[in-house]
């Protein structure tokens, strides 16, 4: 089956998962961004590429932060940026997704960028706008379920890149809650596409997809293993209601089990860089000793961030 | 009426009978096969030369949708589908709206499919009241009224000891009970096989063990209360496994798979599509193995088309959201003959498995041409090859996963009793 993200020439129409997407077409987004990164540095932070186009920001979960990174992005571009915070799931409102979206339509909209918290919504978007003609209208997934959050991805490639240059040289750790991330999966996706060596998961079994292995990578349990020569330690935000139950006992053993605290990260190669999607849950999954460390590039994944979406946004329209 | 059914192939699996002969019909039944009756005259003559002729199929699982589901489908367009499918009796799920949990509803389903004259409508009952898993149903009205057997459809049946009452209650009568095994608590929330894919796309995942685990439990109370049960839809390798031994052991089981099931695994999900979106999930490719085997072996006695018609608004949403199944009276002898073409079976074989053997396990004196037995007839172009499409169909649920599709096998008359209710 040919990916719904690809229009016919193989360029992409809209920006749904990291699977399968050429590695040609993530340099292309990362050797974009690169200039974006200097526009925000400037007095005028705008850009034309996106003048006339109207983006609208369709959040049926919330985000504060996504939701801005996208908005200061189309923003840049010049774009009339539209955020509605729909906030439920389309099952509960009386409103089906897909009539959301053709009303949308109507209006005119060039450009939906979607979360919500069932995986696969944004692909059943970009289905309905090419099963009802509106090729012209892109999708760009910001996070659907457990699914992918591809902009993420790709900003954590970014940064990864902007600090240690080669991907094949790489060895990358993965640690905390990869069954419910949708960062992860995404970022795995593009690791791999890239070439890096080794990706390490670094997890409890609760907290593992069956069969991870199958998306290319290493499984570890145990932190010390797994942290051992790695040059890029990536932390996943654990969700509170998860901190507590079945699949943990309490924040306080995930912590001591999973924690990156200053000697952990010892383990790692001394130039190692640590990541994190945010937001942060300082004490669970992270020390402040580290987060604020100099290891840390928490922050500069924000400012790239931006970038990234600028890009992203910019090759679509262009397409 | 006289109908004479000439120079078909016959194939009619619990006869062993695979041969060109021609097929003569009266007073509603099978008058004699080979050899004209003395004196026959025929009032019409139906040419199946280049077709099979075979007992009408019985479904083992489809839903009809009444009552309180007739947005999704009608007893009208669904019995019509069965006959367009060649099925002449089928057997629905009590998973309505009310649920088929009091005579009253079963009786007005069956007199409601009566009026209609076409397929032979077999309701199960509810085992519980409302399905809600804590009160047995009055099981002896429901029989009365004109139940086959009782199930939980796909209901949680929480409590265990409920279960063995409910086991316990349908011994004693000598009922049949159709389970589904699946662990409540594993399955919740799960509408993937636990896997490869639903790791990849991010869907919550129902393990294997979550089948197993429910059928150890069956097993056990089936040999505390010796009650006859049928396993519906078994769906994975060790699943087949455990009724293969259990079956070397004796015990009083039967069980079947749907179509769909024997051709799809989770990989078919692709980009979520949403009409791959069934109960029990679709699992991995070695399981499918397994249950193609288990036909083959006689492990599962049975294909049913688990025919559930949905609407498109219940599809169209993402993939756990979709409501599950898939439309299928259409499709079980296409989908049963490709089967049969893939593997290299026979075809008696192949048809035995949508004839004979759920007329066993429903208890019917049915699902054959023995002279004397009701003149229930499926005569198909087994080489007719046609594009699966909305329009193709006459179910009101035009959900499949097989849209698109090229399949060859297209039904030319049903009769039901001795009358044509399906010609095309």
């Amino acid at each position: 089956m040919r990916n719904p993200q690809l229009n016919a020439a193989g360029e992409l129409q809209h920006l749904l998962t990291l699977e399968e997407l050429p590695a040609q077409i993530i340099d292309r987004i990362l050797d974009t961004a690169v200039p974006f990164v200097s526009i925000a540095e400037r007095d005028v932070k705008k850009v034309p590429l996106l003048r006339g186009k109207t983006v609208f920001n369709l959040f049926f979960e919330n985000s504060t932060r996504t939701r801005t990174t996208f908005e200061i992005a189309a923003k840049r571009l010049s774009a009339d940026v539209i955020n509605l915070n729909i906030g439920v799931s389309s099952t509960t409102k009386g409103e089906t997704l897909l009539d959301t979206i053709d009303n949308l339509v109507a209006m005119n909209a060039d450009m939906f960028i979607v979360r919500h918290g069932q995986s696969g919504a944004p692909h059943l978007i970009a289905q309905h706008l090419s099963a009802t003609r509106h090729t012209h209208i892109h999708v760009v997934n910001a996070g659907d379920g457990r699914h992918g959050h591809p902009t993420q991805g790709l900003l954590d490639l970014f940064t990864i890149r902007h600090y240690k240059h080669d991907f094949r040289r790489l060895t990358v750790a993965i640690v905390g809650d990869v069954l419910h991330s949708r960062v992860a999966r995404s970022l795995i996706h593009g690791l791999t596409t890239l070439g890096t060596p080794e990706v390490r998961v670094i997890g409890p079994q609760t907290l593992l997809p069956t069969a991870v292995e199958s998306l290319g990578v290493r499984v570890f349990h145990d932190m010390h293993d797994g942290l051992a020569g790695c040059d890029v330690v990536v932390m996943l935000r654990l969700q509170s209601e998860r901190m507590k139950g079945s699949l943990l006992p309490s924040a306080g053993e995930f912590f001591k089990n999973y924690g990156l605290t200053v000697a952990k990260l010892k383990l790692a190669k001394p130039d190692a860089i640590v990541m994190h999607p945010g937001p942060m849950n300082r004490g669970v999954e992270i020390d402040s000793a580290v987060a604020d460390g100099q290891h840390s590039v928490i922050l500069p994944q924000v400012t790239f961030g931006i970038a990234v979406r600028m890009a992203v946004m910019s090759i679509l329209a262009g397409n | 009426m006289k109908i004479e059914i000439s120079n078909g192939r016959v194939v009619d699996p619990k006869q062993g009978i695979d041969r060109v002969a021609t097929v003569y019909i009266a007073a509603g039944k099978v008058a004699a096969l080979g050899a004209a009756p003395a004196g026959w005259h025929a009032n019409r003559v139906i040419d199946a030369t280049g077709l099979v002729v075979c007992p009408g199929l019985i479904d083992a699982s489809a839903r009809l949708r009444e009552p309180g589901f007739e947005y999704k489908a009608t007893l009208e367009s669904e019995v019509a589908a069965a006959i367009a499918g060649g099925v002449t009796r089928l057997a629905c799920p009590p998973d309505t709206d009310p649920p088929l949990d009091e005579p009253g509803l079963v009786e007005m389903l069956k007199h409601r499919a009566r009026l209609l004259n076409q397929a032979h409508v077999y309701p199960i009952g509810a085992l519980t009241v409302g399905l809600k898993g804590d009160t047995i149903t009055e099981m002896g009205e429901l029989m009365e009224a004109g139940c086959i057997a009782f199930s939980h459809g796909d209901a949680a049946l929480v409590d265990t000891q409920v279960m063995l009452r409910a086991l316990q209650y349908a011994a004693t009568f000598g009922y049949r009970v159709w389970l589904r095994p699946q662990d409540v608590h594993l399955a919740r929330g799960g509408v993937a096989h636990d896997g490869e894919v639903a790791t990849r796309l991010g869907l919550p995942a129902i393990p294997a063990c979550a089948e197993t685990i429910a059928l150890e439990t069956i097993f056990e109370l089936v040999r505390a209360t010796g009650v006859q049960v049928h396993l519906a839809r078994l769906s994975t390798h060790e699943g087949v496994a455990r009724v293969r031994a259990a079956k070397k052991a004796g015990l009083p089981i039967t069980c079947d798979v749907a179509i769909h099931h024997v051709h799809l695994c989770d990989v078919d999900i692709g980009w979520f599509n949403a009409h791959c979106h069934l109960v029990p999930p679709l699992r991995g490719v070695r399981d499918r193995a397994a249950l193609r085997a288990g036909l083959a072996d006689g492990t599962i006695d049975l294909i049913c088309s688990d025919h559930t018609p949905v609407d498109d608004d219940a599809k169209q949403l993402p993939f756990a959201e979709s409501e599950p199944g898939a439309t299928g009276l259409e499709l079980l002898l296409p989908l049963t003959l490709k089967w049969a073409h893939e593997d290299g079976l026979p075809l008696a074989t192949a048809l035995a498995r949508i004839t004979s053997e759920p007329a066993r396990v429903l208890g019917l004196n049915a699902g054959h041409l023995g002279t004397g037995a009701d003149a229930d007839v499926c005569v198909f172009d087994p080489d007719l090859r046609w594009v699966v499409a909305p329009a193709a169909l006459k179910s009101q649920g035009k959900n499949t996963p097989f849209l698109g599709l090229e399949l060859a096998g297209k039904v030319r008359y049903t009769l039901v009793g001795g009358q044509v209710v399906h010609e095309a």
